[in-house]
């Protein structure tokens, strides 16, 4: 899809005439069984409308009531968070008309938010090595998502021109906590990679306290970036872009980059900037103005009549806070110190989303090298060939772990460890069934091994007089063609070793 | 006295007795009933809808059980026919709240309330007529034409519960759920000269009742005395998980105390702030003479000043509003009910507001916009927040008028019915008419309305309200159970024995 695009300036220049104002909103959905104000499932990609029931659906006389799971989620988040934790708090009604929303109202909280004044530690990479960078958090509130809309026929798939549009209620009701930073100033060039790690940095804190899957690819972690920028040396604010749903760490990066350098060239060329919301497009790379914000929604919030306040006891509170599990940057810091990597090769397996299973490969009795090795490099980039994360690649840490006992032990030469991790991507059953199914195994046994290399030698006359002549490198066509009359079973330096010995060089 | 051996002027407790007893079958109850309507209804109008079949089949399987396990397998309501107000849902029957826009609408679920009628064995005749979605003194509001009081067809029923209350007035059923947001049960009660009660907030699950205004809404019992609205009253309430405002806590004895009502040592206030100016001559008289009487049977009766109560009603017409301005956003025609203008040329936005035009009556988009204005940003606080101080200070009004009195009282209504038409085009005129039955509402305490004989002028029913602390509902039944005996023995027949036949 192509979008017009905006002017843009160029970044350094960004950089000298302003600053950037940076505002995270975070969606995380939470892995609840059932939905925020009712009992429905919440699976993900179930058929349309077979998670719904009267409450969800908004049907006349239908009442919410309070997920006791997704208030201790959120308060758990919120502890995580640093945060205050409300000791009395209410529902709040936010009024406007949506088909998605069942209800036209969506129910959340307003002035009395769950969570809040907290803060979060991030790093980021800088030119003199990572930095910590504190991000303060505004609050941590609870809500419920809306259903989703589908429009069909028309050419874009928009709204405007489409036939007719369908709705699926299965995602309306399902608990959302949104957390909000406050304005994040003074941070000049580091604003797209801070966003960045803030957006990441909370990502691995939800995981590790379970409270999501937090898959920004299937939005149950969403990201909306508010950015302004205020000429350098003025005190003044800019007005302020809304881009929402920026559905990956390297967007919400790259979306702050593209509204630094939009906003500085509009505002260079003495234009203003638009307080509206803008859709970020990742195949393009660009956002595109949505709704304007000029004339601002009234939302007409007031307390939800229908539920009853959250009063989350004291007691309970500090024993949640006491059972927090390991904070992700610890954690980091203990993996870095216990496998004995450098912060950039720490960095480089932060990016590649590889420390959890590293860690598991690790724990299923994997040397640490030889764990990150294979994470990084093979799975990594059949990972990357197949578009998926590598936690979704379908072969587990165990089956790694046991690649790896099967290589030290010699049984797997690297290429034939490979081949059995392609098998058990394909579905062939464990390392072990690959091995067997497909007859890999090291051809350990120097008197077959030296028949082929006689086969070789006779055949490569030629060659066999350029490496008698101290030609070693020619050395590989010989070596490479016992391999293949092997079909790649033997072990390479053992063949080389042979040649060399008969050859007597 | 004789009692009656028509089944449709016995109480709801002879009848549940008739049925345990087999002198008559459940069957034979419930069709004398439909017979009932059949006859007057055409000039009461207090059904939507009369589901016939459905409850022919409810008695019979009432029947069935008795032949089965004996009397001792029977409610103490079973086989006892009801009429239902149409604000409740009810698997599989039409559910319109007097609106075209959910006309046609038939609920796949029970309202709890509903399900606990069915599972003690109550007899659900039909749905009652009402104001639309519950907004009206007069049931004139209904989108399907109003009610007719059964004392006098030219006058109105009361509202919003019009026609629950006129169908237990017109004895086409013993029993009928009214639900009651700022006097919706009380006052149709007060003028139909039937016995009425707004329970304590959360004492009645709201699950299935659609919502006019959630924090105010409490749906109870309708019937002709005392004892049958308790007795109707401890089926339907209780704790309910599908409610969060449900409470939690055991139903308060009221089938005790209906059964032995008793005031003498106890203290009654009569609140000043509801008499007086503003109610009619012969209602403040009959309230009056039944105070005097409450201290012959033996109250303390004492003057109590609730300062506040005077600014309920404003404060009332601000939370309302701006509730059922948010509820009735769901009627917007896309999931349920009325759809209009949807001919493939229009988007979703504009067959919304055209749904929610046609679908809503005058009434309904009066308080949707006056919600609307009040939550607005700018006004919230001058409008919306200004009434929560008022309902926090009704609410202490309440609290200290029950740390020197045990009950409240006042008239129920300022006067008697008026004439069908008389007030339609003056909102505020019809507004007034909660004036003193909105305190409850706003504090969330319960309240009840008996009738109190006749208005000299008019010789219309008048009510008396009795107001008790929060789940303090027994005390209702025992100040109204003795009363209602002082009245029989006084009058020497029921009131309604008073009223022309139909
Ligand atoms: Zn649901």
């Amino acid at each position: 899809m192509t979008h017009p695009t905006d002017p843009l300036m160029r970044w350094d220049d960004v950089l000298a005439g302003f600053d950037p104002v940076l505002g995270l909103e975070v969606h995380v959905e939470l892995g609840t069984q059932t939905k925020m104000f009712c009992g429905c499932r919440t699976e993900f990609g179930a058929a349309p409308n077979t998670q719904t029931c009267p409450t969800c659906l908004a049907l006349p006389g239908a009442l919410p009531v309070v997920n006791a799971v997704a208030v201790e989620s959120a308060v758990r988040l919120g502890l995580a968070l640093n945060c205050s934790i409300a000791s009395w708090c209410r529902f709040a009604r936010k009024n406007y008309f949506y088909p998605d929303m069942p209800k036209n109202y969506q129910v959340s909280q307003y002035d009395e938010p769950i969570a809040y004044g907290g803060w979060l530690d991030v790093e980021v990479p800088t030119p003199d090595g990572p930095r910590i960078h504190r991000i303060e958090i505004e609050r941590a509130h609870m809500e419920e998502d809306t259903g989703k809309s589908s429009h069909v026929g028309g050419e874009t798939g928009r709204i405007q021109g489409a036939e007719y549009s369908l709705v699926d209620y299965n995602r309306a009701g399902i608990p959302l906590i949104e957390v909000v930073t406050k304005p994040i100033e003074g941070i000049g060039a580091l604003a797209p990679e801070l966003a960045r790690a803030f957006v990441g940095e909370l990502r691995a804190l939800v995981v590790a306290l379970g409270i999501s899957d937090a898959h920004m690819h299937q939005g149950s972690l969403r990201c909306d970036v508010n950015l302004s920028l205020r000429r350098t040396r003025v005190d003044e604010l800019g007005t302020r872009s809304e881009t929402k749903n920026v559905n990956s760490l390297r967007s919400v990066a790259r979306a702050v980059r593209y509204e630094m350098q939009r906003q500085g060239a509009l505002l260079e060329a003495g234009g203003r900037v638009v307080q509206e919301t803008r859709h970020w497009h990742e195949d393009t790379g660009v956002t595109t103005s949505g709704r304007s914000k000029e004339q601002a929604e009234d939302y007409r919030y007031f307390p939800e009549p229908d539920l009853v306040p959250v009063a989350p006891d004291a007691a309970w509170v500090e024993e949640l806070r006491s059972a927090l599990p390991e904070m992700p940057a610890d954690r980091r810091r203990r993996l870095q110190a216990d496998w004995g990597v450098s912060d950039l090769e720490m960095t480089a397996v932060l990016n590649a989303d590889a420390l959890a299973v590293i860690e598991a490969t690790i724990a299923d009795g994997a040397d640490p090298a030889a764990a990150r090795k294979w994470w990084m490099g093979e799975l990594a980039r059949l990972a990357n060939e197949r578009d998926v994360e590598l936690g979704q690649l379908g072969i587990f840490p165990a089956d790694v772990a046991r690649v790896i006992a099967l290589v030290e032990a010699g049984t797997l030469t690297d290429t034939m460890a490979r081949a059995v991790v392609d098998g058990v991507l394909a579905g062939e059953g464990s390392p072990d069934d690959v091995v067997t199914g497909r007859g890999l195994q090291v051809v350990g046994d120097d008197v077959s091994l030296l028949a082929a290399i006689d086969e070789a030698v006779a055949a490569n006359p030629d060659v066999v007089e350029k490496i008698r002549a101290g030609k070693v490198t020619a050395a590989g066509v010989i070596v490479g063609a016992v391999m293949k009359a092997t079909r790649g079973q033997a072990d390479a330096a053992r063949v080389r070793e042979l040649l060399m010995a008969k050859l007597g060089v | 006295m004789t009692e009656s051996t028509d089944l449709t002027r016995m109480t709801a407790a002879r009848l549940a007795s008739v049925v345990a007893t087999g002198d008559a079958s459940a069957v034979e109850v419930a069709q004398a009933h439909l017979d009932r309507i059949t006859a007057v209804d055409a000039a009461v109008h207090a059904f939507l809808h009369v589901d016939t079949a459905g409850a022919l089949a409810a008695a019979g399987a009432v029947d069935a059980a008795r032949a089965a396990g004996g009397a001792a397998a029977l409610g103490p309501l079973a086989g006892v026919p009801l009429a239902l107000k149409d604000v409740l849902t009810m698997e599989g029957i039409p559910t319109t709240c007097g609106s075209k826009i959910l006309e046609g609408w038939r609920p796949a679920y029970d309202a709890t309330v509903t399900r606990r009628l069915k599972e003690a064995g109550v007899v659900i005749l039909g749905k009652t007529n009402m104001d639309e979605f519950a907004m009206g003194s007069s049931t004139e509001h209904s989108a399907y034409g109003p009610t007719h009081n059964p004392w006098d067809l030219t006058r109105i029923p009361g509202g919003s519960g019009g026609g629950s209350a006129a169908a237990v007035a017109s004895y086409e059923a013993p029993l009928a759920i009214g639900t009651d947001t700022g006097g919706s049960i009380r006052q149709p009660a007060a003028v139909t000269g039937t016995v009425g009660i707004k329970p304590t907030y959360g004492g009645v699950s709201r699950y299935g009742l659609v919502a006019l205004a959630s924090s105010l809404d409490q749906a109870g019992p309708c019937a002709r005395t005392v004892l049958d609205a308790a007795l109707l009253h401890a089926v339907i309430a209780g704790h309910d998980p599908l409610d969060s405002t449900s409470i939690d806590l055991p139903v308060p004895p009221v089938v005790e105390a209906a059964r032995h009502p008793d005031v003498r040592g106890m203290r009654v206030g009569v609140v000043r702030e509801l008499t007086g100016d503003g109610y009619q001559a012969g209602v403040q008289q009959r309230f009056d003479e039944s105070v005097a009487l409450l201290e012959e049977l033996g109250a303390e009766v004492v003057e109590v000043s609730c300062p506040h109560f005077p600014y309920a009603l404003a404060a009332y017409y601000l939370i309302l509003p701006s509730e059922c301005s948010s509820n009735l956003a769901k009627f917007d025609g896309m999931r349920f009910g009325l759809r209009a203008g949807d001919d493939g040329t229009r988007s979703v936005e504009e067959v919304m507001g055209r749904t929610r035009a046609t679908g809503f009556g005058d009434e309904a988009i009066r308080r949707i916009m006056l919600g609307t204005y009040a939550l607005s940003a700018g006004y919230y606080d001058a409008y919306y927040g200004s009434a929560q101080k008022v309902r926090t200070l009704v609410t202490r009004d309440f609290a200290a008028a029950f740390e020197q009195v045990d009950v409240l009282v006042s008239p129920t209504a300022p006067t008697t019915a008026f004439k069908l038409g008389a007030k339609l085009d003056d909102p505020l005129a019809m507004y007034l008419n909660d004036v003193a039955t909105i305190p409850a509402n706003l504090a969330g305490t319960p309240g009840l309305s008996l009738p109190i004989g006749l208005a000299p002028e008019d010789g219309l029913p008048v009510g008396l309200q009795v107001m008790a602390p929060v789940l303090a509902d027994h005390l209702l039944y025992r100040v109204g159970g003795a009363l209602e005996a002082a009245m029989l023995d006084r009058w020497g027949a029921p009131i309604l024995d008073g009223a022309p036949a139909l």
